[in-house]
């Protein structure tokens, strides 16, 4: 049971074959095996998951006409605020923390009776690729659990692709949804900026912050996109439109006619043989399928990465002021308020945390903020350029997610521009506001590992994605027999 | 901009004092040997935003967004006051901020 899509899951509440509660059990008893392994949760709300199940069962057995996931599990990265329940996310500053209210997206998802069952691991403030930057542990990769799940939200990713939850929800400011997903074999979407609503999501950089679903399936994310976005007042950046049509894009699945555009710059050097090639099969699939593929140049990508670690650290510097050690959180140390929230802020923040702040002080100081804060600014215009030219000539762009498979845990943790290197595909992206997925594009030949094939469409085109990715995911599904997760191998 | 930029550990003293984090003497020696590289490798933005580029500093081109001045419900006083690391008579409370004595 715990292995059915949601979809599949939501359809079984509805005919009653299956109990939310049953359900929420299930999962319970399934993280209680495995957890200990995958390492994917930092909080389970046991309690008031199956309370959240039985008031679903309670209703449908009225008779009332319930939203299509009411029932089904689903995992919260920990940066969301959730009224109530620990918030911590990934940092000792905030750890014991349970914020007053619920951020929007939650609030969307208790409208939609979805069943929150816990907080998924994180690196620390969503700064990191690997999950390793948490303050309290890493999260392992249910493929190889020497391996990381990806970042920032290895622990939701990890929680899908080890059936500890059918659905589970992201935050992207460079990629945090998107490799993951890439590194676990699961379904991953940034939506357009301003899609889903901010409020109640734990800052990090604002410009480029966006939540959104993680699943197994096209369709899976479909249906948790549409029941947490649309437009929130709360939020002065959220988009007042109506939400794109994704969950009829991913049951239309048609790319006859298609124009895809296939990044240059985002291949070749620096990409693991094995995930080219999986990109490659995708390709021929999709051409195959009646889509035309042209090549397309976005010259200024080969300078995203730069111009993201300026711009996060900058906003980040300025977001994370708000630890002050003074309403909420940490407090520790002595002496004056000034000398407190010096040391509160010292011993609750980690490494990366630190090095981004400092990082993105530096780049906003006087004399600097010209040739740094300023010239990246400049990059975002001419990348926002290079998608306009480029959905002029195809209605989305490819390329691969990540440039490896999941690496081991340790590998890079030393070497933060290596480690900076996995995003270099996912980054120009939220730079641009644009919309983009991740889904499985196959098992690398040389390590068997899952890689990642990544969809990007214009702001609120985000039914393109679905629809495409729909259609592969169909093609790779009937060439590989199953479901890319039933090659994992078995956690017990 | 394409050599390493400077960046002396008295830099980063600085640097850690504005943004309010007491860092210890070997976090310094780290970081500014750390910043250095970073610094370098980002510093190849200015290459290509010379002459006359507008910055773009949010993906959306909103100017102010403006909602009704309506009164609707908020937190408590009591549930504002849950997460403090001390309060008093409904009010935050926090070590003392100006130097003199009281």
């Amino acid at each position: 049971m715990i292995r059915q899509s949601a979809a599949d899951m939501a359809q079984a509440l509805a005919k009653k074959e299956v109990s939310a509660e049953e359900l929420t059990k299930a999962h319970f008893e399934r993280i209680s095996t495995v957890d200990s392994k995958v390492k994917a949760f930092l909080h389970l709300d046991t309690e008031g998951a199956i309370n959240a199940a039985k008031d679903v069962d309670q209703r449908r057995s009225r008779g009332e006409n319930l939203p299509t996931l009411a029932g089904v599990p689903l995992a919260l990265k920990d940066v969301m605020t959730q009224k109530g329940i620990p918030t911590t996310c990934g940092s000792k500053i905030l750890e014991g923390w349970r914020p007053p209210y619920d951020s929007t997206v939650v609030t969307n998802l208790k409208r939609n009776g979805v069943v929150i069952l816990g907080k998924t691991n994180m690196d620390e403030f969503a700064m990191g690729s690997s999950t390793e930057n948490s303050a309290f542990h890493p999260t392992h990769n249910p493929w190889d659990l020497t391996r990381i799940p990806g970042g920032s939200g290895g622990g939701s990713s990890a929680a899908i692709s080890a059936f500890e939850a059918p659905l589970a929800i992201g935050t992207d400011t460079g990629g945090s949804i998107r490799q993951p997903a890439a590194v676990t074999g699961t379904v991953g979407v940034k939506p357009t900026y301003g899609g889903v609503s901010r409020y109640g999501l734990v800052a990090f950089s604002s410009s480029l912050d966006q939540a959104g679903p993680c699943a197994r399936t096209v369709l899976d994310a479909a249906l948790l996109h549409e029941a947490i976005a649309g437009h929130d007042p709360k939020d002065s950046t959220s988009i007042n439109a109506p939400v794109p049509k994704v969950v009829e894009a991913a049951k239309r699945a048609d790319v006859k006619g298609l124009k895809i555009g296939v990044i240059k710059e985002l291949q070749g050097e620096g990409y693991q043989k094995g995930v080219l090639d999986r990109f490659q099969e995708s390709l021929e699939i999709l051409s195959s399928l009646g889509a035309e593929i042209v090549e397309v140049s976005c010259p200024s990508f080969d300078y995203a990465l730069a111009a993201y670690y300026l711009i996060a650290p900058s906003e980040c510097s300025s977001n994370l002021a708000r630890f002050d050690a003074m309403r909420y959180g940490m407090r520790t140390g002595e002496g004056s308020a000034e000398e407190v929230m010096n040391q509160t802020r010292e011993a609750g923040f980690g490494k990366e945390v630190k090095r981004r702040i400092i990082l993105g002080t530096y780049a906003l100081s006087s004399g600097y903020y010209d040739a740094y804060y300023g010239s990246a600014q400049k990059v975002r215009t001419l990348i926002k350029d290079d998608f306009a030219r480029s959905f002029d000539k195809a209605e989305i762009l490819v390329s691969p997610t990540a440039p490896t498979t999941a690496f081991k845990i340790g590998e890079k943790s030393n070497d933060p521009l290596a480690m900076y290197l996995n995003d270099i595909a996912t980054i120009p992206v939220n730079l641009a506001g644009v919309c983009a997925m991740s889904l499985p594009s196959g098992l690398a030949t040389e390590d068997s590992l899952p890689a990642g094939f990544q969809i990007m469409a214009p702001a609120m085109a985000d039914d393109r994605l679905y629809n495409a990715g729909a259609a592969l995911e169909r093609e790779l599904l009937a060439k590989w027999g199953k479901p890319l997760l039933e090659m994992a191998p078995e956690l017990l | 901009m394409s050599e390493t930029p400077a960046i002396s550990r008295s830099d980063v003293a600085n640097l850690a004092k504005l943004a309010r984090i007491e860092m210890t003497e070997s976090e310094l020696d780290h970081l500014s040997s750390e910043l250095a590289v970073i610094l370098n490798a980002v510093a190849r933005v200015s290459e290509v935003a010379k002459g006359e580029i507008a910055p773009t500093s949010h993906p959306l081109p909103l100017v102010n967004v403006f909602r009704e001045d309506q009164v609707a419900p908020s937190l408590t006083q009591e549930e504002a006051l849950s997460g403090a690391p001390a309060s008093e008579e409904g009010r935050f409370k926090v070590p003392q901020i100006l130097g003199e004595e009281a």
